[in-house]
């Protein structure tokens, strides 16, 4: 039963929700009680824009129970700075390269039994070319 | 602090053992270690271990050792620190005696991971991650091990064959190794030829899943004996890292290894070429380069020439994992680090039969835990 853990990292896995230093102005995923170059503990927390690139990715012939395939894992380094672990949705492993531009996309993480209860989160799928006033 | 020796090993063979469990597993190779010391009681039990609770349902595990092993009422307790848990239980005994806080401890590392089903064990393994960031997201062990490995192909323009020679040097010297669990050669054809797993990490990239347990007894100056074949704890120290990869900025240097191994030659004055041998964490050929590099034997990119040079055999100017490493003698999680630091003071006192080096005074020890997140290193000398 993990209903507490996944409420309480619902800031995180909803909005990606990191924070800025106000002393040195790094940017860190996630939340941290202090800042992790400067030690700073003034932080103000903010979403993080979800763009980013594929720093480097695994396709598992596996996955733990109550995750579907493909497991297609990856570290996605975000444009703010900060480096986040994520699997990666609507692409083909052999699509998948380093420096791949991504976007962070709302989605079903896995399913915990017995309950059944669904963990929704960020994954990150292949940034759409849709700009403002196109 | 006081100098601290190692007078006894013991250990089990390393494999699938069903008619044995924690109980029999741990006295066994602490009965092994005690004899070749010829004490019959100790101080103290540290006991390291990853997965008692998770796979075989029990706790209090040095409790149950203590009295599996008649070593009733020492003091006992349960060491965890992920993969490095057998080189912590070594360090957390070599600190009781170092401290004058006992005279004679033993360490024993111990993991059985063939009583629970493939989905149990590597869930298990996988709470070394972060559970909220990483383990929560379907990252496996390997999954974490196999973006390391990527990267590092990236950087450095290597391929997944590349890492061939680690597994064919583990796998020839486990042959010499009678407690070894795949003591078959394999050719770089077969590693080139082997599933993967995650990629691009392989079968015969990756240590295998097994039980098995290693103990060391260590003592003070003042009880070492005429008759011991003693090894001295020359240095031992551990350090850590995030528990993440992402926030590490670099996932390609393993700080952990680094501040540990450096934190060893600190101590000593020793440099890394005047060590004779290196029990390398090995769980997955890109921990071996990686460490290789954090240590000082490579520098940065440079593990995979070194491997290909012939450097890292018997003979060569670092021979590593000389009993099979994880790769091949086989890793039992919280156990390998035990495993070393057993098979580093058979070299060292001259009796690791088929694969004796030619000379072996000094040797660096070094268990990895979390792909990086925990180190503990130790230096140990003739």
């Amino acid at each position: 039963m993990q209903l507490p853990r996944f409420h309480r990292l619902r800031s995180a896995y909803y909005h990606l929700e990191g924070q800025a230093c106000s002393a040195c102005g790094a940017v860190q995923f996630p939340a941290r009680r202090s800042c992790l170059a400067c030690r700073s503990e003034e932080l103000e927390r903010r979403p993080l824009s979800g763009r980013g690139t594929v720093f480097s990715y695994s396709e598992a012939v596996a996955g733990f129970e109550g995750f579907a395939p493909p497991h297609l894992m990856a570290l996605i380094e975000l444009e703010e700075g900060p480096m986040v672990a994520a699997q990666l949705s609507d692409v083909e492993p052999e699509e998948i390269e380093i420096g791949m531009e991504v976007e962070m996309v709302t989605r079903r993480i896995r399913e915990l039994a017995p309950q059944g209860y669904i963990v929704y989160g960020y994954r990150f799928r292949p940034r759409l070319e849709v700009e403002a006033g196109r | 602090m006081r100098d601290v020796f190692i007078i006894g090993v013991g250990q089990t063979p390393v494999g699938e053992h069903w008619d044995l469990g924690l109980r029999e597993l741990g006295a066994s190779a602490i009965d092994a270690a005690l004899k070749d010391a010829g004490v019959e009681s100790v101080d103290a039990l540290y006991v390291g271990n990853m997965l008692s609770g998770s796979v075989n349902g029990q706790e209090n595990l040095a409790t149950l050792l203590a009295d599996a092993a008649g070593l009733l009422p020492a003091e006992a307790f349960k060491i965890e620190a992920a993969c490095a848990s057998g080189g912590a239980a070594v360090r957390a005994a070599a600190l009781a005696v170092a401290a004058g806080a006992h005279d004679v401890a033993v360490a024993v590392g111990i993991e059985k991971m063939t009583d629970g089903l493939a989905s149990t064990v590597s869930a298990g393994l996988a709470t070394a991650s972060d559970q909220d960031y990483e383990a929560s997201h379907g990252f496996s062990f390997v999954a974490l091990s196999a973006l390391m490995m990527r990267r590092y192909m990236h950087e450095h323009g290597r391929s997944r064959e590349e890492f061939a020679p680690f597994a064919v040097n583990a796998h020839q010297n486990a042959v010499g190794n009678e407690n070894a669990m795949f003591r078959e050669p394999i050719s770089t054809e077969d590693f080139g030829r082997s599933p993967i797993v995650a990629s691009p990490i392989g079968v015969l990239d990756a240590a295998p899943v097994c039980d098995g347990a290693a103990a060391v007894v260590v003592c003070s100056r003042e009880r070492l004996g005429a008759d011991h074949e003693a090894v001295r704890i020359a240095a031992s120290a551990a350090a850590t890292d995030t528990i993440a990869l992402g926030p590490r900025g670099d996932i390609l240097t393993l700080e952990s290894a680094r501040h540990s191994a450096q934190r060893c030659f600190a101590a000593t004055g020793f440099k890394p070429e005047q060590m004779d041998l290196f029990e390398a964490h090995d769980a997955f050929t890109i921990i071996t380069a990686l460490s290789l590099e954090a240590c000082g034997f490579a520098p940065r990119g440079e593990a995979l020439r070194m491997a290909e040079n012939g450097c890292i055999a018997s003979g060569g100017c670092i021979p590593l994992s000389t009993a099979g490493g994880l790769k091949a003698r086989g890793h039992p999680v919280g156990a390998s680090g035990t495993y070393q630091i057993v098979e580093a003071s058979l070299q060292l006192r001259g009796r690791a039969g088929a694969n004796q080096l030619a000379k072996a005074g000094r040797a660096l020890t070094q268990s990895v835990g979390g792909h990086g997140s925990i180190a503990v290193s130790h230096i140990l000398e003739a």
